[in-house]
């Protein structure tokens, strides 16, 4: 079906064939035209957040909690250059998202217009890729091409630039009748005979650990449901990266927790000391990995990924499999299935053994206090209390978004929203509001620190003006805690501009913002604390005042292998734990 | 070279130049796309051509030779070969021996003697003499880059003025296509 509409009402349109729901954007002169087509609709849901920051980050809580494309409309000029973070966010991250920007008009493009910025030359690379519009006849393809580059293969931004006057130019819409694209083809098979070679080495494993990431999440559902076949029918431990948290259930017996810097004990050294390393859709970051030539030395590392830059980028590995995971993990499956493989028995068995003295570390254990709540208290209490609802985690960033890591856990994937890649302060409130409209029946927290939760407060506002019950629980240990934490393993303890000075009354902010204010310091009280944060209808503020100077353990420290962690009950000299040569890291 | 303190002892670390062909959609922006990849993850660029070979179908051939380990080149490929307008990367080098070729504009202004080495050393390597005036010549010379640098070398001492090279196109040798 062919139409005669102008630019502005192909936007629209394109959005609507997408089944594109709700649109998180901000208003000004170089879209005028698309907010005046979306004013003539109902079916696209504009949702008007406070900064163009917030809205870039709420598309992202959106897509990732609900496995859609995230969409974002901002203004030319400073409404690109506020999307930027949240673009390289989205970039880092995997997050699927089209973000549609206005652009000064075709031939005053380069002139220094008011509102002008070299938008694509700008999010040229934090973007999967970028389009200026410059002809009518090519803005329907682009829109749809949009959508299936940002969400095939790895998935990341796309921004489409659209010039004024192209907005107001008719021109003939379609809906491209294949989604496929010219050029951009990625692999989602994986290759069978790397796959029969991933299930020998496997079988034959006597330590073997499945080390499992974000690109499971991506793959979808259906991706998570075959990890768990897989895992249990093969029996091996099985851990996950930041990102891939829900994947794999936190209950299941064959679970070791979180990897990596913060990691769980057993986690970090069945890692080091496994000989096969089947790493499903994760990428070896550094928080993983920790100093390279001593990661996992005696291993063997199959791994799966979508993207064939992923591959070898940090690590070699023996079986690369370039494919989407859901696609891998179904034929690995099945062809273990079918060869029904003998495993080593009494190896797997020692094998666990040995995990099990680990776990017996309880490296998660930490000093509790009845006068003064500790973060991870809370958040294990806040796990506790909410179980068995319908409840999801967004974060902010710092010692309170690995304290969620750890001590709350999931069962399910999509779940749980954090910055990992980028680590963006202010992620976590505005991605909450994406979620709560995505799952407007959910409970949604987001777990944040108090300096955090000031980078995109404004979103409060937001989250009034649609009526979000969002919940937002704020570890307030009165300082930019992680920074802190650093200071003190490598700067000697000098605390150079970490406190949070000049806090605000956060029950007061929240009644200014017409949300709900909770005080509670008293660990007697907490309890009855969080089930009024829970029962309450409407979006609350949560000042949970927390242990000061409360470090974030277990830790890798930067230059240290996975056999070296901290632990909470180490209790030798924070300051020196950390090399000259660690100290260059971040 | 790599600022990392730990070395990642897997992989061989030997330099090798490379030579990749890369086809693309000749749209805007897409050798920006290509010279900011290469920037943003500081890999060297040598030598870079691009000119449409297909106007009809807007596909362009971009011949880039660039330097590094085995690991970075691979790294390298893949980062191209994922970018949305590129159809495809070839690595010519691993492709066995390949045919490349640049070319030169060289300036020399001068008088007397110099003027007349000038003049036998273009005819021995073969360049043509595009333009002469009483005070100058301009040469052009087609081929390998090292011809290239030899004729540079030694027209130096013969008052070498000025120099433009197109930087490499190249081919692999045989019937196979691309
Ligand atoms: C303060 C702080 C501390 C941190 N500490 C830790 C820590 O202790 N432990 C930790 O784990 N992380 C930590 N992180 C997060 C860390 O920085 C990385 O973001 C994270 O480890 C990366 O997770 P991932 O490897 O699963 O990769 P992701 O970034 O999720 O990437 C996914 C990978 O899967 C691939 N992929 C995508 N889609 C598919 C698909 N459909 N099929 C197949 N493959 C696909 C992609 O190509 C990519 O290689 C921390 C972050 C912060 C801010
Ligand atoms: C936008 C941004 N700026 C700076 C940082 C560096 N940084 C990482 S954690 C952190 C402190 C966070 O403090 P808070 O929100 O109170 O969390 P806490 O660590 O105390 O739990 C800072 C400044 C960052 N990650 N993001
Ligand atoms: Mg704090």
């Amino acid at each position: 079906m062919s139409e005669m509409m102008t630019g502005a009402e192909m936007v629209v349109r394109a959005l609507r064939d997408q089944n594109v729901e709700h649109l998180f954007g901000y208003p000004g002169g170089a879209v005028l035209p698309i907010y005046d087509a979306l004013f003539q609709q109902d079916f696209v849901k504009h949702i008007l957040v406070r900064q163009e920051g917030g809205a870039v980050h709420s598309a992202e809580g959106y897509a990732r909690s609900s496995g859609k494309v995230g969409v974002v409309l901002v203004t030319s000029g400073p409404g690109a250059t506020n999307a930027v973070t949240g673009l390289t966010d989205a970039l880092m991250d995997s997050i699927p998202l089209v973000c549609i920007t206005g652009q000064v008009p075709t031939h005053l493009i380069g002139s220094d217009a008011f509102q002008e910025c070299d938008t694509v030359g700008i999010t040229r690379s934090c973007t999967k890729h970028n389009y200026l519009v410059k002809r009518i006849e090519d803005l329907p393809r682009i829109l749809h091409e949009a959508f299936y580059v940002a969400s095939n293969g790895r998935p990341g931004p796309v921004v489409i630039d659209i010039p004024k006057d192209i907005q107001f130019a008719k021109g003939v819409y379609s809906r491209p009748k294949d989604n496929q694209h010219k050029t951009y083809r990625p692999t989602v098979k994986g290759d069978l005979s790397k796959i029969k070679a991933a299930i020998d080495l496997m079988s034959k494993a006597k330590r073997p650990v499945f080390y499992t990431g974000g690109g499971v999440i991506n793959a979808g559902p259906h991706a998570s449901a075959l990890l768990r076949e897989l895992v249990h029918l093969t029996g091996f431990p099985c851990t996950s990266t930041l990102m891939g948290l829900g994947a794999f259930p936190a209950a299941d017996k064959q679970w070791l927790g979180m990897l990596g810097m913060h990691g769980t004990y057993e986690a970090n050294l069945a890692m080091h000391g496994c000989d096969v390393m089947i790493n499903i859709g994760a990428r070896f970051d550094d928080r993983i990995t920790g100093r390279i030539d001593a990661f996992s030395p005696g291993s063997r590392k199959i791994h799966v990924d979508i993207d064939p830059s992923s591959i070898n980028k940090n690590v070699k590995v023996e079986i690369p499999i370039v494919g989407d995971c859901a696609h891998v993990l179904e034929d690995m499956v099945r062809l273990w299935r079918e060869l029904s493989p003998q495993v080593d028995k009494p190896a797997l068995k020692s094998w666990w053994g040995q995990i099990n003295e680990w776990r017996g570390r309880n490296s998660l254990g930490f000093q509790n206090s009845d006068t003064i709540i500790k973060p991870q208290h809370a958040v294990q209490r806040l796990y506790e209390l909410t179980k068995g609802r319908d409840t999801y985690v967004t974060t902010e960033v710092g010692q309170h978004q690995m304290w969620a890591a750890q001590y709350f856990h999931f069962e399910e994937p999509n779940r749980w929203m954090t910055s990992g890649g980028l680590g963006t302060m202010g992620y976590g409130l505005p991605a909450a509001i994406g979620v709560q409209l995505a799952h407007p029946k959910a409970l949604v927290i987001d777990i944040a620190g108090e300096a955090s939760i000031l980078m995109n407060i404004q979103e409060m506002s937001t989250a009034l003006q649609y009526r979000l019950p969002v919940k937002i629980f704020i570890l307030n240990n009165e300082y930019m805690g992680m920074v802190r934490q650093w200071q003190e393993l490598l700067h000697g303890g000098r605390y150079s501009s970490s406190y949070s000075e000049a806090l605000p009354d956060f029950v007061k902010l929240a009644e200014a913002y017409g949300s709900h204010g909770i005080r509670c310091s008293d660990p007697a009280k907490l309890d009855d604390a969080i089930m009024e944060m829970i029962e309450t209808p409407r979006a609350v503020i949560f000042d949970c005042v927390v242990a000061k100077e409360e470090n974030c353990f277990p830790m890798i420290p930067s230059g240290k292998a996975h056999n070296e962690m901290i632990l909470n009950d180490f209790t030798g000299d924070t300051k020196t734990v950390i090399d000259a040569k660690g100290r260059e890291l971040v | 070279m790599s600022v990392s303190h730990y070395p990642a002892v897997s992989f061989d670390q030997t330099v090798r130049r490379h030579t990749l062909s890369v086809i693309v959609d000749n749209e805007p922006g897409v050798l920006s796309r290509i010279a900011g990849l290469f920037s943003g993850r500081g890999y060297n660029i040598e030598s870079l051509t691009v000119s449409e070979t297909e106007a009809e179908k807007h596909i362009s051939r971009i011949t880039i030779v660039t330097s590094g380990s085995e690991k970075i080149i691979d790294q390298i490929k893949n980062h191209l070969d994922r970018l949305v307008p590129v159809h495809r990367v070839v690595d010519l080098t691993l492709q066995g021996e390949s045919i490349e070729r640049e070319l030169a504009l060289l300036k020399v202004v001068g008088k007397g003697d110099h003027r007349m080495e000038a003049l036998r050393l273009a005819t021995a390597f073969g360049a043509r003499t595009i333009d002469a005036t009483v005070t100058s010549f301009v040469f052009e010379l087609t081929g390998a880059t090292d011809d290239i640098e030899r004729f540079i070398k030694v027209l130096g001492p013969c008052g070498l003025a000025e120099v433009s090279r197109t930087g490499i196109a190249a081919m692999a040798r045989g019937s196979e296509v691309m």
